[in-house]
């Protein structure tokens, strides 16, 4: 007998760890893996909800997230490669032709 | 032992996801991801979503890490360096991340009598199983949405292919 509250506050504390990695970490490929932090933290949220209300649309919401997580990640991915080859670095504080 | 599951492995996220904040290598905190994905599909597990469990295990933890890593691999990530953005993001990252992590909780902790507690289910070895129910959702209410992801998937191949390809 887990409290569904619990469940929700654990996704919470990934969620902002998740914040905070996407707002510190330098490197874009770091950045982009606490994006995906931060989506499964949602999930769980979603899944907890799910088992709360005992419908099973929750989960399927969650499946839905995977799927364009896994799509985000490989056009990420492939944007990052693009990147890399055009300025030969991942640090974010050098790609910044936009704010000049 | 339902809570003993979520103490033990809410933890190991929590520890890995602090992990993947400190290290500074970005192959390190791909691989604390992973754990924290891992614990992830036990709690999913733990609250009677197995087909989500199997699927974090596979679709997560196995091919988009796989791709995190081959990508760190092939572009020889190294240690990344502070800057003035990163003092910056930590003046202003740390207080608006505690202020989320403050708020969400309190609301949380405020509504915990309505939210209930959680159960083991005793349709585990019954008929309709969660696989049973997700898939008669799924190709049912659910099917256009359903195949608009693949169209969805498609896309996201071709623009990958297209994007990471070396111009002649």
């Amino acid at each position: 007998m887990v409290p569904i509250a619990w469940y929700l506050i654990l996704a919470a504390i990934l969620f902002s760890i998740g914040v905070a990695a996407f707002l510190i970490k330098r490197n874009v490929i770091s950045i982009f893996m606490s994006i995906e932090l931060m989506l499964n933290a949602v999930n769980l949220t979603f899944v907890a909800f799910a088992h709360m209300w005992h419908q099973v649309s929750g989960q399927i919401f969650v499946f839905f997230v995977m799927v364009v997580a896994a799509a985000e990640a490989a056009v990420g991915l492939a944007i990052i490669i693009a990147l890399f080859r055009v300025r030969q670095t991942l640090n974010i504080d050098q790609v910044d032709l936009l704010k000049d | 032992m339902q809570v003993a599951l979520f103490i033990i492995f809410g933890l190991l996220a929590v520890a890995g996801a602090l992990n993947l904040l400190y290290q500074r290598h970005p192959i390190n905190s791909a691989l604390s991801l992973i754990v924290v994905m891992m614990s992830l599909a036990v709690l999913y597990f733990s609250l009677g979503a197995e087909f989500l469990a199997a699927a974090q295990v596979i679709v997560y933890s196995g091919a988009v890490m796989v791709l995190f890593v081959f990508v760190i691999m092939l572009l020889n990530a190294g240690e990344e360096v502070h800057t003035r953005g990163s003092k910056m993001a930590y003046i202003a990252g740390i207080p608006g991340t505690t202020a989320i992590f403050c708020i969400l909780t309190f609301v949380f902790l405020k509504q915990r009598n309505a939210l209930g507690a959680t159960h083991l289910r005793d349709s585990l070895s019954g008929t309709s199983s969660n696989i049973t129910e997700v898939s008669h959702q799924l190709f049912t209410s659910l099917l256009l949405p359903f195949e608009v992801t693949s169209i969805l998937i498609l896309v996201a191949i071709l623009g990958a292919v297209v994007l990471a390809r070396r111009e002649s």
